[in-house]
């Protein structure tokens, strides 16, 4: 059997993935059901000479990993509802400092501790607005394993490319799912590096200054250059200020380095969606029931598409219009209260068409709970 | 290297206000700092929020300013991560103790080699005078209007207690204390604690009547002894100055290193 | 208050005593007339004038303690001696 060939559960994937991309250090809290990362984490990353440490709380393990990121590292926390909470703070903090980071957010039920053991994906909303103030986010997600891969290598690409943490947003039954995986050959997948200055030692760097390309190339703490990393707004040197075009200028940078950048940081896939009168848009562990309705569905003939996102923001609201404008249904399946459903009908025209298919009692959505609502939606009753 | 060359000199006159004890724990540090003979691209320090975290902002090395009692946390990160620089975590009461006290217990507890300083003026200075875990019973506060009821952390007790190998407390009249005390935590290997009594003329002093920054130093001048000194012995109520706690114990970051190795050796990598 | 040097402060003192006083620059820029420096000065060197900026009043009795320099908040104050070896190469 090819070696590359695995059986793991979502969690582990993630760690191979994160080591694939370069992960150096690894700060994080036990919490279910995202321990097993920082459990397998624990064992690989001193053989490799990379850095693990378990803190005393989530807040601690986003501090270090953001303390870790600026001496040049890659690094990555995980955590689950609560422990996300616990982290906005430092997450806004990494958003405001433009500190590349990842965070695994394996998604559990709630509010509070809810169910620790249960599927949700009620932390969508909260993944990009948790934290104050205005802001942008990446947040990725999804549906098997090989994708978890991927998306990973990925969630580590765009937080270097775009100088800014990314959130992957696992759920339970990703993370604890059992799999075949192909472990991908080294340099199959591109692994983007830290875009370090070339500025000379003794030569004024601006850690805040972007180039043409929108990009900031970092400089590492302990290196040449010493500047000042702040969570207030600050100047092209990292000094705070209050001047308010400095201000105005900062918060559009934020926002806009990833807004403008929707067609890079976008991923969806889609299955029969061209002839579709029926579509379906799901993510995470959902889009395995969605997708096997679709081939059930299509086989007897049935037009039904899905449309499956990875990337859940930047939200690609002009790509899903663009994919939904002939279809006669949306049915958005997620397992929560209708998060993404919201941004669906703000996204495409004649809103009354999207309808959403959930569950929201701790059980994973299955092919038949959709091919219920379905036949609801269809007047055939259930 | 020159004193002057450790700060950034654009920034000043710094925002302190008058008189305020913060001033004389950066004047001591750089001092410290420049005796050592460290150098300033070898150098972290790493702040929280509040007045004396503003710190970071006028010293020359690589300055990290994060949010509220969370420096140590941020700190653990760049200390964990390249061993071989120097951290130096300069805190406030509040910053360190209150909302930071499980990072500072944490720290000390791990013993991962950083010096903490605790720049203790028994007050919110930045929020405008609310009482601290270090003022104590019978402050007043704009948040204690009435007295304080509130009891404070013995800080030196505290960092002992908790793990730190290294315990001091000196005050910023006592200068010279301070830089030679500074210089030995920089110094010793394993989590450091000094903790400064500082003054906050402009709110802990003016809502308690304890009159200005040169009255204040007068105040640590009279009520602060030696450690085990008879003025001690005579009035427990003086408050002891010196290094309470100097051992050799297993760093974290060395400890680490040691696994990587001991792994490596066993083929296992 | 008068203020009565400790004897560790005497010992340097008479060490101190090797070197002479060249200039104590103070920084007016900086300087936030907190009168530490005026209050603490063994010679009562330091005073502050009408802007609230200490001045040097009394060269001739600074002992070159270094005191003001060490606890000015400001860092306002540098007491530049001449060490008399330093002098004699001149
Ligand atoms: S408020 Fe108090 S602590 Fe803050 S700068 Fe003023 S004197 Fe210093
Ligand atoms: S101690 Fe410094 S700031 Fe205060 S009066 Fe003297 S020179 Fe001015
Ligand atoms: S060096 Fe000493 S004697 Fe001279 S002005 Fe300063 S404090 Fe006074």
């Amino acid at each position: 059997m090819d070696d590359n060939v695995r059986f793991l559960q979502g969690n582990d994937v993630c760690v191979q993935a994160a080591l694939y991309a370069g992960l150096e250090f690894f700060a994080g809290y036990p919490i279910t059901p995202s321990t097993e990362i920082a459990e397998n984490l624990a064992y690989h990353l001193p053989r490799q000479g990379g850095k693990f440490i378990q803190m005393e709380d989530e807040i601690a393990s986003m501090c270090a990993i953001i303390g870790a990121s600026l001496t040049g590292r890659k690094v990555m926390t995980a955590t689950s509802g609560p422990g996300f909470s616990l982290m906005q703070e430092s997450l806004g903090f990494a958003i405001m400092a433009e500190i590349p980071c990842v965070i695994v957010n394996v998604q559990r039920g709630g509010p509070s501790t809810g169910l620790p053991t249960g599927p949700s994906q009620g932390d969508v909303l909260q993944a990009r607005w948790g934290t104050h103030g205005d802001h942008a986010i990446i947040v990725l997600t999804a549906s098997n394993h090989q994708d978890v891969f991927r998306m990973t290598v990925d969630a580590f690409n765009l937080a270097e490319t775009y100088r800014t943490p990314v959130i992957l947003l696992l759920d339970e039954v990703i993370g604890h799912m059992r799999e075949k995986v192909i472990l991908p050959e080294k340099g199959a997948i591109p692994v983007v590096d830290r875009l370090r200055t070339s500025v000379k030692a003794g030569i004024d760097y601006h850690p805040y200054l972007p180039r043409e390309d929108g990009r900031l190339p970092m400089s590492d703490f302990g290196g040449e250059h010493r500047y000042h990393v702040t969570g207030l707004f600050h100047d092209m040197w990292g000094f705070p200020t209050t001047n308010p075009k400095i201000v105005h200028g900062l918060l559009r940078h934020l926002n806009d380095k990833i807004k403008n950048n929707i067609s890079d940081i976008n991923r969806m896939k889609e299955y029969f969606i061209d002839d579709a009168r029926t579509i379906l848009i799901s993510y995470g562990s959902s889009a395995r029931s969605a997708l096997h309705v679709v081939h059930n569905r299509r086989a007897r003939g049935e037009r039904i598409g899905l449309l499956e996102l990875q990337t859940l923001w930047p939200f690609p609201y002009t790509q899903v219009a663009e994919k939904c404008e002939k279809a006669r249904q949306i049915v958005v399946v997620e397992m929560n209260m209708g998060q993404v459903l919201l941004q669906v009908k703000r996204a495409v025209s004649r809103p009354e068409r999207v309808m959403l298919a959930n569950r929201i009692d701790g059980v994973f959505i299955t092919p038949t709970d959709i091919r219920n609502i379905l036949r609801l939606i269809h007047g055939k009753g259930v | 290297m020159a004193v002057q060359d450790y700060i950034r000199k654009r920034f000043f006159p710094h925002l302190w206000c008058q008189g305020c004890g913060h001033g004389i724990v950066l004047n001591s540090l750089i001092r410290a700092i420049e005796e050592l003979g460290i150098r300033k691209n070898d150098l972290v320090m790493v702040s929280g929020i509040g007045c004396s975290s503003r710190i970071t902002g006028y010293v020359d090395v690589h300055t990290l300013h994060t949010l509220h009692g969370r420096a140590l946390a941020f700190a653990t990160g760049v200390k964990m991560s390249r061993p071989e620089l120097r951290v130096i975590v300069p805190m406030g009461d509040g910053d360190a103790l209150a909302i930071g006290g499980n990072h500072f217990i944490h720290s000390a507890r791990r013993n991962i080699d950083m010096t903490a300083l605790v720049m203790n003026n028994q007050i919110y200075g930045m929020t405008g005078g609310q009482f601290s875990p270090l003022s104590g019973p019978g402050v007043k506060a704009t948040t204690a209007p009435f007295g304080n009821i509130d009891h404070g952390f013995d800080v030196v007790k505290l960092a002992t207690a908790a793990g730190a190998s290294f315990v001091a407390r000196t005050t910023t009249y006592h200068v010279h204390q301070m830089i030679s005390i500074l210089k030995e935590a920089i110094s010793h290997k394993g989590f450091s604690v000094v903790e400064i009594m500082s003054q906050c003329p402009t709110y802990f002093g003016r809502k308690n009547k304890l009159g200005g920054a040169v009255d204040m130093l007068d105040y640590f001048k009279s009520h602060t002894t030696a450690k085990g000194s008879d003025a001690h012995k005579k009035d427990p109520l003086m408050i002891e100055r010196g290094i309470f706690v100097k051992e050799d114990r297993p760093e974290y970051c060395s400890d680490y290193d040691m696994l990587v190795k001991e792994l490596q050796l066993k083929g296992d990598a | 208050m008068k203020h009565t040097p400790k004897p560790d402060m005497v010992l340097k003192g008479i060490f101190m005593a090797k070197k002479t006083l060249k200039e104590i620059r103070i920084n007016r820029a900086w300087c936030k007339g907190c009168r530490i420096c005026v209050h603490f000065c063994p010679g009562q060197v330091l005073e502050c004038d009408a802007q609230d900026k200490a001045v040097v009043q009394r060269p001739q009795d600074c002992t070159c303690c270094m005191e003001c320099e060490l606890r000015c908040p400001d860092l306002a104050i540098e007491v530049i001696v001449e060490h008399p070896k330093e002098a004699a190469h001149g």
